[in-house]
């Protein structure tokens, strides 16, 4: 049992826990499945700077911080307890066109050539982490949610906002990964 | 004080709550402007209460590594629609958090508390193009989501701190430019 829950789980487990996630945070006490709030009030705890947009009682809200608190935590418990050494198994053509660019490290989730403190002092990995990190923190506040908020929360309330934002998400993802992230990762 | 912020607070907001001290109004209408993600809840708990919510964030924790949600590789092949899996992920997603927000309306499902458990309709903005096209720039980017970093940060990958350090201070930006931004 314990070695089938290491291997890499299936699209349909994973998907299934986490629409679940939905009702039970609503059964649990009324919140509304969402990440990207939290960004908020973090500024609303730390810099409101007199913005009206961050003067609310974000204690309120503290909820989510446990919440993300927790995603962290189990990730740290994947990456232990349960941990895989074997590589990531990628599409082979994207394999070939990160080779171009010099990723060739499958050993974590994240490419450890770019997602890394040398990096992030590259003109590469700086624009990758830094800017990206940027652009995810505007775009999701202006859109009003993010993947879990408005792809997930919000299509399963039926809400036609949240399907134009996924839908744009999707256009915004295709638009950087295919058009311009090429150029960034040659950098 | 109350006027003056009623009066700061853009048309827009599209959820209002009728219970409660009009102190409650304010902060609510305020607290869930832009957002999906709000806590419905009036009841007041001590802090302990929360950890539930710390357990259901271990648990999609766990799935997000397990099944490789997180991986910057997975996301790159769904943008150049390489793979199935994340596709098959957040449809799957979809389909079961529609099934369960239409029983909880349907047979009108409360909380463990007792409360009703509510919803609130969102209305269209320009918001949600602009800034989703941006969300997804950066989505690309950085392969995570703002759930996924909080679990690449679990899983070692301690430089993605600096991108959630620059994801709030992007969320502040767009606070502070807010009222003259297109909605």
């Amino acid at each position: 049992m314990l070695e089938l829950l290491k291997e890499p789980w299936p699209w349909y487990v994973a998907g299934a826990i986490i629409g679940l996630i939905v009702p039970a945070l609503l059964i649990l006490g009324n919140k509304h499945f969402g990440i990207s709030a939290n960004l908020r009030h973090a500024c609303a705890a730390c810099f409101p700077a007199d913005i009206k947009f961050f003067k609310y009682d974000w204690k309120k809200e503290i909820w989510n911080f446990f919440f993300i608190g927790g995603i962290l935590v189990g990730a740290f418990l994947a990456v232990t307890l349960l941990n895989n050494p074997a590589p990531i198994q990628v599409n082979p053509k994207l394999a070939a066109e990160l080779s171009t660019y010099g990723i060739n490290d499958y050993s974590s989730m994240v490419p450890r050539q770019l997602f890394s403190f040398e990096s992030l002092f590259t003109i590469r990995g700086f624009i990758m982490l830094v800017l990206g990190g940027f652009l995810v923190g505007f775009g999701s506040r202006y859109a009003g949610g993010c993947t879990s908020g408005h792809a997930i929360m919000g299509l399963s309330d039926l809400q036609v906002p949240s399907l134009i934002a996924t839908i744009s998400f999707m256009i915004g993802g295709f638009i950087m990964a295919n058009l311009l992230l090429p150029f960034i990762l040659r950098l | 004080m109350e006027n003056i912020l009623n009066k700061q607070i853009p048309q827009d907001t599209t959820t209002l709550k009728k219970t409660g001290g009009d102190v409650v109004n304010t902060d609510f209408e305020v607290r869930s402007l832009d957002t999906i993600c709000v806590n419905e809840s009036q009841k007041q708990h001590p802090w302990w209460y929360n950890l539930k919510y710390s357990l259901v964030g271990i648990i999609f924790g766990i799935v997000f590594v397990k099944a490789e949600v997180i991986s910057w590789f997975r996301i790159q092949e769904m943008f150049r629609l390489q793979s199935f899996h994340m596709y098959g992920v957040i449809g799957t997603a979809v389909v079961v958090g529609m099934i369960s927000v239409w029983l909880i309306k349907k047979f009108k499902v409360k909380t463990i508390y007792g409360e009703p458990i509510e919803f609130h309709p969102k209305k269209f903005n320009k918001g949600q193009i602009i800034g989703g096209i941006t969300f997804g720039l950066g989505w690309a980017l950085t392969g995570a989501c703002p759930g996924p970093l909080f679990a690449q940060i679990g899983t070692g990958a301690f430089v993605v701190a600096v991108v959630v350090v620059s994801a709030i201070a992007g969320t502040w930006t767009y606070g502070y430019f807010r009222d003259r931004l297109p909605h």
